[in-house]
């Protein structure tokens, strides 16, 4: 469990964080989650005692370690550019944290082949990181990090350095990994997706300080300001309010409550259908259709149709 | 300029400089014989020469490396005041003429200079010694290590060793067994660097050791005495001495890069 | 991205082991360093201003002055010419024994500057000895490796694509030159040539024997300053030393805050 109090950080001018207080339940995956410069690094250097901050407390299962080195939290961390012992092979990188505590050889060989396993890199041992690809770095990165235990395990956005479908695929495979060591784990990452995906909690951050945190569904239909609406997926601006291009409702006839627009384009894209839109005033709007409506509808460009916003889907607050 | 052009060029250039010209010592060295040239080297003054600017080495290359080292760190690692003046003071040897490096020690640790009366009264004599020898050369060789070191840990970053310390290592571990290992061929170039420059150092201990043979004389101040005597075959002997340590250092120098490149 | 970020807060906190290093070197650094020079400095003042300018520019110290700074700026100027020219044909030419040429480079690196002015002595003996030809001689050979030394990375680093777009974009190979490759080597060849100026500047171990020391001809300040020394005019070395390391000190800091300003101009780019 870790637990955040009022923590605060600048850099010269720069606030990284101002004032953050958060608490990160025990065996939860939490996504540290927003833009560049939002604070969402330095939040998760501090918790792991990277950075040392200006104000506020960090405690980790109920003990004060503010001004705990890092070497005595007991955390797990794993870097964006996998921080690779490059003189060591696979072996010795995995057992380093083992190895400096004096442990038994044969405990330190069983613990690096049980994690090597449990990472998928059972037969890599003697490779050094120069001949792994990006994402075997990041597993072996990461085996080197619950090899000690950590009471938590920090991940810096661990798989920003790496392909798409590499991407994905690591994804997928922390979530079951998760799933099967159950240690709390924080996660710093720019993508929504990703932490859409991944986390149990969000925790989006925007100049330094926490915008709204909760699960992935309470954030996507439920969020807090506009930032918030924007961060975690498309939207479109309708009546003055912002809605997903997905939750618009398009018909061929008039009602009360729906607006006129003119079809500009229609875009298929497998399973979902972009329309373009052209609202009376001239402003545009994109509409996310899927297969079926759009074949029920028989749209094509230069048609009148009708736009509905269901009331619950919008989010009332002036513009992006 | 056509490629053949531009490479004859560079021959008659690099000819006319540097090759022709060291051909020519081992030419001279030799001719009058080998046996002229063993009997030039085993003077007594030519063995004390020798073994003390192994000597001298020997002490001011550990002092340099570590010195190097601890600076390179200070001056990447650390957010202190005043690294950057360090970056300059200590890139300073580099420029300033041996001349006044002997000078500006003689002037302070000398028998009228700023700190030397303190020292002679507890019976330390820095200048016309071997301890003055070995200062004017530390002074020199000053700058090596920590200028192959600095570029080296700017590259590699501190990723690494914030992750030993999230690991648990001490920072004296993290050094040992991170830090170390990945600087070990820039530390390796600049510790080659450095005792080329203290073997063949000449103005500055020139100034600072009194020049006393059997005492004081290195290999260097050796090889000027006996060519000013007119001794120029055994000032030829002792700087093909010399030059064969040249030539070994520079083959360890090819070593040592080849393996940081390849690292 | 580069995997070498320079984000503030980085570098770990500042400890007492980081101050007790920093204050262990800068104070030995204070003893070997900064304090004799400093001594330099006050001795070369020590019966004031006007008597320090008085003997730091003597005739004759004028005279050799006045050569260092003619003799070192020719021998940089053929030093970037040459050096980078060499640094060309070992990165782009392949012939065989390129690599011992390439090992040759720093043989003056590595040979005692005496060994060196020894050497030219031999060969080319009475026809130059105590002339200006062999003083500049001499320091052509210990400056050689400056610019090669920093010219042959950034060589490697340049990729043949650039050349090629020129070449493709109609420029003939002068221009590719002139125009492409040459703005991307400046920096090197600036800062190879202002390391060797000041080495030239102060070169003492080579020109001792070879330039003869005539004075108003082939003195150079170093060994003026030494010849000071040894006729026990102390304050009349300390004020040429102190002419000699202020061009020294203005050379290395001008170089750094050129390069400062350079690669700050480049990532602003």
């Amino acid at each position: 469990m870790i637990r955040v109090d009022s923590l605060s950080k600048r850099f010269g001018d720069f606030v990284a964080l101002g004032d953050v207080s958060l608490h990160v339940p025990a065996g939860s995956l939490t996504a540290l989650l927003g833009p560049s410069g939002s604070g969402k690094s330095t939040l998760l250097r501090t918790i792991a005692g990277l950075e040392t901050p200006d104000g506020g407390t960090v405690h980790l299962d109920g003990t004060d370690v503010t001004n705990v080195a890092p070497q005595d939290r007991g955390v797990g961390f794993v870097f964006q550019h996998y921080a690779a012992f490059k003189h060591m092979n696979v072996r010795d990188n995995v057992a380093f944290g083992l190895t400096i505590r004096k442990r038994p050889k044969d405990e330190i060989r069983d613990t690096v082949d049980r994690l090597l396993d449990v990472v998928g890199l059972t037969g890599f041992q003697t490779r050094y990181p120069s001949q792994l690809s990006g994402g075997q770095r990041q597993r072996m990165a990461l085996a080197r990090a619950l090899a000690i235990e950590p009471k938590v395990l920090l991940l810096d956005e661990p798989f920003g350095a790496l392909d798409r479908n590499v991407r994905t695929e690591l994804r997928t495979w922390l979530r079951r990994l998760h799933d099967e060591v159950h240690v709390t784990t924080v996660l710093v990452t720019h993508d929504q997706e990703e932490a859409m995906d991944l986390a149990d909690q969000i925790v989006l951050l925007n100049h330094g300080s926490i915008e709204q945190e909760g699960s992935p569904t309470e954030l996507y239909d439920t969020p807090a300001s506009d930032f918030v609406m924007g961060f975690l997926g498309p939207v479109v601006e309708l009546d003055g309010g912002l809605v997903r291009p997905h939750d618009v409702a398009i018909a061929l006839t008039a009602d009360h409550d729906t607006t006129e627009a003119q079809v500009v384009r229609v875009v298929h894209l497998g399973f979902e259908v972009r329309i373009e839109l052209e609202l009376a005033g001239g402003s545009p709007l994109t509409v996310q259709l899927t297969r079926a409506q759009a074949a029920r509808l028989e749209l094509e460009a230069g048609q009148i149709v009708f736009v509905r916003v269901p009331e619950v889907a919008t989010f009332a607050a002036g513009g992006i | 300029m056509s490629r053949i052009a531009l490479r004859l060029t560079m021959f008659v250039y690099l000819g006319l400089v540097l090759i022709v010209p060291v051909a020519m010592v081992l030419v001279r060295t030799f001719s009058p014989g080998l046996g002229a040239f063993w009997s030039s080297v085993t003077t007594p003054a030519a063995i004390h020469a020798f073994w003390l600017t192994l000597l001298v080495a020997a002490i001011t290359v550990p002092i340099v490396a570590v010195l190097g080292v601890v600076a390179a760190l200070v001056i990447v690692r650390t957010r202190l005041p005043g690294r950057r003046l360090l970056e300059v003071v200590i890139d300073l040897p580099f420029a300033i003429s041996p001349v006044v490096v002997g000078l500006a020690l003689v002037l302070v640790y000398g028998r009228d200079g700023w700190l030397g009366p303190a020292l002679a009264s507890v019976g330390i004599h820095m200048i016309f010694s071997v301890p003055g020898i070995v200062l004017a050369t530390v002074f020199v060789c000053l700058p090596f290590v920590a200028r192959e070191v600095v570029p080296v840990l700017r590259e590699i970053g501190d990723d690494q060793e914030l992750a030993a310390a999230t690991l648990g290592a001490s920072r004296w571990t993290t050094f040992i067994r991170i830090t170390l290992p990945s600087i070990r061929w820039g530390l390796a170039y600049g510790i080659v660097l450095s005792t080329a420059r203290a073997i063949g150092e000449f103005g500055a201990v020139s100034v600072v050791s009194g020049k006393v043979s059997g005492k004081t004389e290195t290999l260097t101040l050796l090889v000027e005495k006996r060519y000013q005597n007119f001794d120029s075959a055994g000032a030829y002997a002792a700087s093909a001495l010399l030059a064969i340590i040249a030539v070994t250092t520079l083959l360890t120098m090819t070593y040592v890069q080849r393996k940081a490149s390849r690292q | 991205m580069s995997t070498v970020s320079i984000t503030p807060g980085r570098r770990p906190r500042v400890g007492r082991a980081d101050a007790l290093a920093a204050g262990t070197t800068l104070l030995f650094v204070s003893l070997v360093v900064i304090i004799p020079l400093a001594a330099v400095a006050t001795k070369s003042f020590s019966d004031g201003f006007g008597p320090f300018w008085e003997s730091a520019f003597t005739r004759q110290a004028r005279s050799a002055l006045i050569f260092t700074l003619w003799s070192s700026l020719a021998v940089t100027a053929i030093g970037a010419a040459f050096g980078t020219l060499t640094a060309w044909v070992l990165v782009r030419d392949h012939f065989p024994g390129k690599a011992i040429v390439n090992v040759l480079i720093d043989l003056p690196f590595a040979l005692p500057t005496i060994v060196a002015g020894l050497t030219l002595l031999a060969l080319y003996g009475d026809a130059i000895a105590y002339t200006k030809w062999a003083v500049l001689l001499a320091l052509l050979f210990v400056t050689l490796p400056f610019v090669v030394r920093s010219v042959q990375p950034v060589l490697l680093e340049i990729d043949t694509e650039m050349e090629e777009a020129a070449a493709s974009l109609g420029a003939s190979r002068a221009t590719t030159f002139r125009r492409i490759i040459l703005p991307n080597l400046a920096p090197a060849i600036i800062s190879g040539s202002a390391l060797a100026f000041a080495r030239a500047v102060g070169e003492f171990g080579s020109v001792v024997l070879v330039s003869g020391n005539v004075p108003f001809d082939t003195q150079v300040s170093s060994v003026y300053a030494f010849k000071q020394l040894e006729s026990d005019n102390v304050r009349g070395a300390a004020a040429v030393a102190v002419v000699l390391m202020v061009i020294s000190l203005a050379i290395l800091i001008g170089l750094r805050v050129w390069e400062r300003r350079h690669t700050i101009s480049e990532r602003t780019a």
